[in-house]
């Protein structure tokens, strides 16, 4: 004979039950949203592509097969193209550098104004984070086409279109690292006079700067990618390179290219985790 | 100031929606004194404490320091009456990723200018003053370890460190030891007792054991559910009023509510001077 469950518990197990099968009712439809979302998908991926599927397989594997060809005939020269393509790489890394930096400086400045732990005003936070939403939700390629055609082809369009979109992106991501900080050193700061900007600038950077420059890294990376798309339509430096070259089918140049873009996304990540593990093991150059 | 009240609080109120935090509080004092503050959690003793110091707006009530109305002062008056009246805390709330030195002498952010504060730009002053400070704690070998390689004792020394340095005539200490162990505790008290002693700060301490306050403040306000129901001497705290405060019934004994060395050996050998 089982023991009674005494009512007040009763109640709690009750409501424990009804939770959990909202929670599951939920799950469900979150997966069944999904999976119809990705059937729809595949159709009407399947409806756009000219020709069959399998027509497109195989070219998909021609380009390829066309290019390593062209370049084992180019011989020694193909290293000479390393060294003639990497200025324009360098040109793109410097776009995205500035554009990251500038990206990066405006997103701490947003960050902090759309955190609701910083800011008592909410309406004044939502309002920021809006603004965030709509900065991200601007894709940098639609936002360089429009501001190359204002302003002409050279990488000033393309660099505000990067930037404007990292601050979206990064501010997103910082105001997030602000709102999970302790607050105990800003309470602790504000008991002893300090100002808004000084609580903030000892009591949350000091916390948050390890997490700011690791996604500030990781957003270099994507921002070089996306420089480099920039480049097809009209931003310069290697994208505009590659571009030609996939047009003329020459695969020396083609294959040069590449490796200079793969080397350096790896480089970045190699670099990006040094600094990093620098940062937050001895951890002395972060109170800087 | 002898003769002429100091600091007076009156019928101060804190509700929280339905719950009356602190109730019609109202008490004052004349000289500088050591006051321990007792209660059980939720007696209102951390909210009275964060009021005084403005880092929680007051419901209703009045406040005054030496002629001048704490409550309604605004932006840089109301900063600097933050740094003459300096806050402890239980859980330390220093910035753990800084060093100690640098946490120290953030207690003078209030006197600096924005921008070299922003920058970090401490002058030879403000590091002596810190490292003065650290070294009446007896923790200036510590002076550049990053606060967070810190124990709990050592921690609440730096924060008492960056209260010195803030040059206050209050400080306001809310439940200081309750995270420490019983030595680190004795040291911590002892300190906040030096301070009133030789600097005469009046020095408010937020305690939950009653035999802490006994030992080492001159004066016991007693709170329950948001009320004074005890205002006096140390000693004329009597068992009844000590079970009144802590709302116990006729097997209370005071020890239940101590986390100390001393009491601890006292169950076992009654040793002088304590009650």
């Amino acid at each position: 004979m089982p023991v009674a469950t005494p009512a007040h518990l009763a109640r709690i197990e009750t409501e424990l039950h009804r939770q959990s099968r909202l929670r599951t009712i939920y799950s469900a439809l979150g997966i069944g949203v999904l999976i119809v979302f990705m059937v729809f998908g595949f159709n009407s991926a399947d409806e756009a592509n000219a020709g069959s599927f399998s027509d497109g397989i195989t070219r998909l594997f021609d380009f390829p097969a066309e290019i390593i060809r062209l370049s084992f005939e180019a011989g020694w020269s193909w290293f000479g193209l390393l060294w003639h393509y990497f200025p324009f790489l360098l040109e793109t890394i410097h776009m995205a550098m500035l554009a990251t930096f500038i990206g990066f400086v405006g997103a701490v400045v947003i960050s902090l104004l759309a955190s609701s732990n910083l800011i008592t005003n909410k309406l004044f936070v939502s309002t920021m984070r809006r603004l965030m939403d709509f900065m991200r939700a601007f894709p940098e390629l639609v936002l360089a086409m429009v501001l190359l055609f204002l302003m002409g082809k050279s990488a000033v369009p393309a660099l505000i279109a990067v930037a404007f979109h990292t601050i979206g992106a990064l501010g997103k991501l910082f105001s997030e690292a602000n709102e999970n900080a302790d607050m105990r050193p800003v309470e602790g700061l504000k008991a002893t006079g300090a100002g808004w900007l000084q609580q903030i600038r000892f009591g949350i950077i000091p916390q948050v700067l390890p997490n700011y420059l690791s996604y500030g890294l990781l957003r270099l990376e994507i921002n070089v990618r996306a420089s480099t798309i920039l480049g097809f339509v009209g931003a310069g430096g290697i994208g505009e390179q590659l571009t030609a070259n996939i047009q003329w089918t020459y695969g020396a140049d083609v294959t040069a290219i590449f490796v200079l873009l793969i080397s350096t996304i790896i480089a970045l990540d190699y670099i990006s985790r040094w600094v990093r593990g620098r940062l937050i093991g001895t951890g002395s150059m972060v109170g800087a | 100031m002898l003769g002429s009240v100091m600091l007076k609080v009156q019928q101060i109120n804190k509700c929280f929606g339905a719950v009356h935090a602190v109730n019609n509080v109202s008490f004052a004092v004349a000289e500088p004194q050591m006051i321990g503050i007792i209660g059980r959690s939720g007696a209102g003793k951390s909210t009275l404490l964060r009021m005084l110091n403005r880092l929680t707006e007051a419901t209703s009530g009045n406040v005054s320091y030496e002629g001048k109305n704490v409550l309604a002062l605004r932006g840089s008056d109301r900063r600097s009456w933050q740094r003459n009246c300096a806050m402890i805390f239980q859980q330390f709330n220093l910035v753990p990723r800084l060093d100690v030195l640098t946490n120290v002498m953030l207690g003078r952010l209030n006197d600096q200018k924005l921008i070299s504060s922003l920058l970090k730009i401490f002058s030879a002053d403000e590091r002596l003053a810190a490292l003065t400070a650290l070294d009446r704690l007896g923790i200036s070998e510590i002076a550049l370890q990053r606060v967070e390689t810190l124990s709990g004792g050592q921690q609440q020394r730096v924060a008492i460190a960056r209260a010195l340095v803030q040059n206050p005539q209050i400080i306001l200490a809310d439940e200081p030891i309750a995270s420490l162990d019983p030595l680190n505790a004795k040291v911590v008290m002892e300190s906040l007792r030096d301070i009133h002693d030789r600097d005469g700060l009046t020095v408010i301490c937020n305690l939950h054991t009653l035999d802490t306050a006994r030992q080492f403040c001159d004066r016991v306000i007693g709170m329950r559910d948001g009320k004074i129901v005890f205002d006096g001497a140390s000693s004329d705290l009597t068992r009844a009023e000590a079970r009144n405060i802590y709302g116990a019934d006729e097997d209370f004994e005071e020890a239940m509510t101590s986390t100390s060395i001393e009491t601890v050996s006292n169950d076992l050998t009654p040793a002088p001077g304590i009650a």
